[in-house]
């Protein structure tokens, strides 16, 4: 059995497999033994038992998800695939598209035929265009084998399997945002209930799952549930795709056990570099909070990092180290989320431009007091923005307010000690 | 100026495959007249509305929300550069100085002969390759970035 059951397989300069190659080692053996000797439900209890739970950030148990489709849909149903990928720090769906999109479309189709989804669309972002195209040659290698297509699955009414290039923007990314934009509108969320299993796109039974969340399908049916889950070191199952970004020394991409803790999943990344002292590090992309010195020892899983005080997220770490002013870098991040928002709601719209533009002050050395209190009560109306844009924009400011609160008193005193003003 | 007959083509074939629905189509068709023609004009915009049986404000309104459709000229090079915070932390504000620099112009803008086109992007992806820019939409090494400025056209 693999270590490494994501990428065991992947090429190191990612170029993907012919489904002939891919076949060789091991493919689409799952798909076949499920369809033809398993029943979906029975799909559906292993990915249970696996204790898979959702990559795409919100942690949601993903055999669960799967069982609110209808066991007997009256017509079309959706699963789609969220290769959106556009929260910084983030790029682990990038590699499993760009390298393994077999494993990838696999899991898809497994998942399709265990909610009984006759059309599966995988949605990936423009800017990965080299994703787009290994995607898009599986879907075709994949159809004229016959796996997918019109009537290819044993017993059922076939999977119409198709690709859908978008064309920038962080918000495409939220579920049903993801929805609006397949149907060819602006990309604003929708309100929930009715949740995307009861009306989707349009109107119809969908399921939106993450790249890494599909990938890990294959795998869980080839070892069975419980085994798959005992890859785990602590309650979630799995391996899980970690990367590093920032002040380490080999920032870059990994598989590794789910409950890895935060300290080996750094040194994993060469650490920091000589002479840095650790500021404090974002667990799961910029929409995490911040922890440091004192959540190393933490195991990197969704229990594991709320206990700490922050969000597991997508699992990618974003490090920083006391070589970067860390007010400069909640402006940055503020300013990302405040370009990327939708618009629709006034917390998200007008708040966030607004704290980006305290923040950048404070890099000026125009910050006041007040301003700190402001950045406090934009953060407290988080919960009242219509979707998960804005709560996610405020982890990182929160939280860096206060462990960073030095680092803003020294620019209320003097002006940024980094010397960025 | 009109689209070119291929792309036309493309845009009619792409309203067929969502059985005459254009709004379906609307982000792809968009995509191909950009392939095609580097950005959407208001004549290549009202065109592949008609196409499309969709209205010009409807096209607009999606043209105007993507990041990546651009409404304005862009010049036979487009570069984009990432601004988000891992690049950032790796030096990415003093490679935007410098290219702004050299091409003496800001980003969001393109130079008069027509040849380049800054923009900042937010993260591509590549955080463990930072700083991270693309050239019309292909990943360049952090080594070779000021390089693009070098290369013919
Ligand atoms: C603003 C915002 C952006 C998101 N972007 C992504 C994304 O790019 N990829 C992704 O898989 N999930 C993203 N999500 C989470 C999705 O809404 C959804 O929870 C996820 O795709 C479900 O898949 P999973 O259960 O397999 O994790 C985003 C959520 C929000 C609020
Ligand atoms: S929170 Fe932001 S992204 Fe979400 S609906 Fe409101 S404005 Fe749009
Ligand atoms: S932050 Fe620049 S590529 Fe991710």
């Amino acid at each position: 059995m693999t270590e490494a059951p994501l990428t065991g397989h992947a090429r190191a300069d990612r170029t993907p497999h012919t489904l002939a190659e891919w076949r060789r080692l091991g493919g689409w053996e799952s798909f076949d033994h499920a369809v033809r000797e398993r029943t979906p439900d029975a799909v559906i209890a292993a990915v249970k038992d696996a204790g898979l739970r959702g990559r795409g950030g919100a942690g949601f148990p993903t055999g669960v998800k799967w069982g609110f489709m209808p066991a007997d849909p009256d017509g079309p149903s959706h699963l789609l695939v969220n290769g959106d990928e556009m929260e910084p720090g983030n790029f682990k769906d990038r590699w499993l598209m760009e390298a393994v999109p077999h494993l990838v479309l696999e899991g898809a189709a497994i998942a399709a035929w265990a909610m009984r989804a006759s059309h599966v669309t995988i949605f990936v972002r423009d800017a990965y265009r080299a994703a787009q195209r290994a995607m898009a040659g599986a879907v075709e290698e994949a159809r004229e084998a016959g796996l997918i297509g019109a009537g290819a699955v044993p017993g059922e009414r076939g999977l119409e399997v198709s690709l859908h290039a978008s064309a920038g923007r962080y918000i495409c990314g939220e579920e049903t945002a993801l929805i609006e934009a397949l149907e060819g509108r602006r990309a604003i969320p929708r309100e929930k209930p009715p949740f995307p299993a009861q009306s989707g796109l349009h109107g119809r039974p969908t399921t939106v799952n993450n790249v890494e969340t599909l990938a890990c399908v294959p795998g869980i049916l080839a070892e069975g549930g419980a085994a798959w889950k005992a890859r785990g070191r602590g309650e979630d199952g799995g391996t899980k795709i970690f990367g590093v970004s920032g002040a380490v020394r080999r920032p870059g991409p990994f598989e590794a056990p789910m409950g890895t803790p935060a300290r080996e999943v750094l040194e994993r990344a060469g650490g920091l570099r000589d002479g840095a002292r650790l500021a404090g590090f974002l667990p799961g992309g910029l929409s995490s909070g911040f922890l440091g010195e004192e959540a190393l020892d933490a195991p990197m899983d969704f229990e594991g990092m709320e206990a700490a005080g922050s969000q597991f997220g997508t699992g990618m770490v974003i490090v920083l180290d006391d070589s970067v002013c860390p007010v400069a870098a909640l402006a940055n991040a503020e300013r990302f989320f405040a370009r990327e928002s939708c618009g629709w709601c006034t917390p998200c719209r007008d708040g966030l431009p607004w704290t980006a533009r305290l923040l950048e002050g404070f890099c000026r050395g125009e910050g006041r007091r007040e301003h700190l209190e402001v950045l406090r009560r934009h953060c407290a109306m988080a919960p009242h923005a219509f979707c998960g844009h804005m709560p996610g924009a405020v982890m990182p400011l929160e939280s860096g307010l206060d462990r960073f609160a030095d680092a803003f008193e020294a620019h209320l005193a003097g002006g940024c000690p980094w010397g960025r003003a | 100026m009109s689209l070119d007959a291929a792309t036309r083509e493309a845009i009619r074939g792409l309203r067929k495959r969502h059985d005459g629905e254009g709004r379906l189509a609307a982000v792809e068709a968009l995509r191909r007249v950009q392939a095609a023609h580097r950005w959407v004009s208001d004549a290549h915009l009202a065109e592949t509305a008609a196409l499309l049986g969709m209205t010009e404000a409807e096209l607009d309104s999606l043209a105007t929300f993507y990041s990546l459709i651009f409404r304005r000229p862009v010049g036979e090079r487009l570069i984009l550069l990432c601004d988000s915070l891992p690049c950032w932390m790796a030096g990415s504000e003093a490679l935007r100085a410098r290219l702004r620099e050299r091409l003496g112009i800001d980003f969001g803008e393109t130079t008069e002969d027509g040849r380049y086109t800054l923009v900042n992007i937010c993260c591509v992806g590549a955080c463990d390759a930072a700083p991270a820019a693309l050239r019309d939409f292909a990943l360049v090494a952090p080594a070779e970035v000021e390089a693009l400025l070098e290369d013919g056209p």
